[in-house]
């Protein structure tokens, strides 16, 4: 398994082509500028984690790489193919990002297998069968085969979002965007979502996620960035940036963080 | 709770520790008895309630009683002894009359039936276009999604009977392939098929607007969720939108087809043999109107059980998708 572990800020990655690069990336909704001139370069297998009040631009940058959000200006191009120049098949695109969002967005109205299955069956035109053989191997590796013939609604908060997750896994995704998927989640249920998220870093799995658990954000992640009003203001090795950062910011909003008892 | 009604622990915040399981016991076992005593907190189950209702049971019931005998007196008083009742009963609720038109109203309103499964179909499919239509998103669809807004607003203004006379005086008269006469066998339609059209016209603009609302109900991180997966957006709108939208729509949709049967009565005025014609017909010869009771009486017979039945299929699907708390 090859990461990103402790390589220096603004490194290089470690080989072969990035996984996903921004290049001054700027985003508005209506008068209100959301990102501003982001630029962030995502190593192959690297877990990087966006922190930063709510309003950064955390999610915002999450939805512009999953094309959720058309971007004003600057590119994004994940494995060497430019995903915001015009004509893309967003669709196309979309198969290889998996993204996980804080409200988990399954469809209540289908049965657990039914909502991990249907992407593979109408996107990758598998076989019924055969996704949801592939459905029922994901459910078995979380634990909640039992639940399949379950509608998402009659389940925990926590297996909601691991049904999410692997919902977003059944498309094999080469990237995982994680939107503060913990967020909407008891405190007892965080942990489950967090050891599967763990999981797939060890395998891994190359992911960008928005975060408030900084204790999690320290062990999973290779590299973290803080966001301020649109801007990345600081990167680097989570021992570095939670023990050690360099600017005043980032210090007021970790000191936040350690009075609210979230680290 | 404890702390706004002033419990005689007011200290239970503060004397809490951080394991909140101490402080739990401590809420209720110090404030129930003050929250019910004071009365009117609503809901409780103190011990004096349960005197109080059994005594206030047999006040209600005896109240009840007495209202009901007085209303059903009024109404036999109306029916049976009020001056004009005896000519009431004999025009409006003649027995011998109202066996002798029953068969050919029942058997005309056959046709109601017939008009009115005819046109749901086609409504819940030409509306169902009509609303996706209107939802198209991009600059390619603009004509489309503007003919789309175009008709809805035109035939939500124009009276039904309006609709009828048109079709079924104007359209034969101008003999125009398909739409005056049937291209296969070269007949003229007759006013059954203009009835049908019309009320399918008419009422596929009301539908299309309550599929539109069902479908704007559904939220942006359904969508979201669909297309992050990969689904285009005709797929997002067929395998999560619209079945969330139809069945989120489906009472309004009933409400807009009971108005519907009721409408089929209007196909008379083109000269279709319906229940109502049949009653007419029949009060026209006899200088009866039981006849209009009996028509009257089938609506209600099979308005009634479909609505029951759909809310039965509404709460059993709801049951079937929430937790078992939900009632």
């Amino acid at each position: 398994m090859q990461t990103a572990q402790g390589t220096a800020p603004g490194a290089s990655p470690p080989t072969g082509e990035p996984a996903i690069v921004l290049e001054g990336v700027y985003k508005s909704f209506d008068q209100n500028q959301v990102l501003q001139g982001i630029d962030l370069t995502v190593a192959e297998h690297e877990v990087i984690c966006l922190i930063g009040a709510s309003g950064s631009g955390k999610s915002t940058l999450l939805r512009c790489v999953n094309l959720l959000e058309d971007v004003d200006e600057g590119r994004i191009v994940v494995h060497g193919e430019e995903i915001t120049a015009p004509g893309v098949d967003v669709n196309r695109i979309r198969r290889k990002i998996g993204i996980v969002f804080q409200a988990y967005n399954l469809f209540p109205h289908m049965t657990v297998l039914r909502n991990v299955a249907l992407s593979p069956m109408k996107v990758l035109g598998v076989g019924q069968s055969q996704a949801e053989s592939e459905a029922m191997d994901l459910l078995k590796r979380i634990g909640l085969a039992d639940k399949k013939d379950e509608y998402p609604d009659r389940l925990s908060g926590g297996q909601q979002q691991r049904v999410a997750i692997v919902r977003a896994l059944a498309m094999k995704p080469d990237i995982m965007l994680l939107d503060e998927i913990t967020s909407a989640l008891d405190p007892e249920l965080v942990a489950e979502v967090l050891n599967m998220v763990r999981e797939l870093a060890n395998q891994g799995m190359t992911m960008l996620l928005a975060t408030h658990e900084m204790g999690f954000a320290k062990e999973v992640s290779s590299r973290v960035c803080f966001l301020e009003k649109g801007t990345i203001l600081e990167e680097g090795p989570p021992q570095q940036i939670f023990t050690a950062p360099h600017h005043e910011r980032t210090r007021q909003f970790l000191q936040r963080i350690i009075e609210a008892g979230r680290m | 709770m404890a702390a706004i009604g002033g419990g005689p622990s007011p200290n239970v915040y503060s004397n809490a520790e951080p394991g909140t399981d101490t402080a739990a016991p401590d809420l209720t076992g110090s404030a129930s008895p003050r929250m019910f005593g004071s009365g009117k907190s609503g809901g409780g189950r103190g011990g004096g309630r349960k005197k109080m209702t059994a005594e206030e049971r047999r006040k209600v019931i005896l109240l009840s009683t007495i209202s009901t005998i007085v209303v059903l007196g009024i109404i036999l008083y109306i029916l049976f002894f009020a001056p004009g009742s005896k000519a009431f009963r004999e025009a409006f609720l003649s027995p011998k009359d109202f066996k002798a038109s029953a068969p050919a109203i029942i058997r005309a309103f056959k046709v109601n039936i017939e008009a009115m499964i005819l046109a749901e179909i086609l409504i819940l499919i030409f509306a169902l276009v009509l609303a996706v239509l209107r939802q198209l998103r991009g600059p390619v669809f603009m004509p489309v999604r503007v003919l789309a807004i175009f008709y809805i607003d035109i035939f939500r203004s124009v009276p039904i009977l309006l609709v009828l006379y048109i079709l079924d005086f104007g359209l034969p008269a101008v003999n125009l392939p398909v739409l005056s006469y049937n291209p296969i066998n070269h007949q003229v339609w007759g006013p059954f098929v203009y009835g049908v059209v019309a009320l399918v016209l008419v009422y596929s603009a009301y539908v299309a607007e309550v599929y539109r609302a069902g479908i704007e109900s559904i939220h942006g991180s359904q969508t979201a969720g669909a297309r992050s997966l990969g689904l285009t957006q005709s797929q997002t709108m067929r395998y999560v939108v619209l079945p969330q939208a139809v069945r989120r729509v489906i009472p309004p949709l009933l409400n807009d087809f009971i108005g519907l049967q009721k409408d089929t009565a209007l196909l008379s005025v083109i000269g279709v043999l319906e229940a109502a014609r049949a009653a007419q017909d029949y009060a026209a010869v006899n200088f009866n109107y039981t006849s209009f009771v009996v028509a009257a009486l089938l609506f209600v017979i099979i308005t009634i059980p479909m609505t029951r039945y759909f809310d039965h299929l509404l709460a059993k699907d709801s049951r079937r998708r929430l937790a078992g708390g939900v009632r």
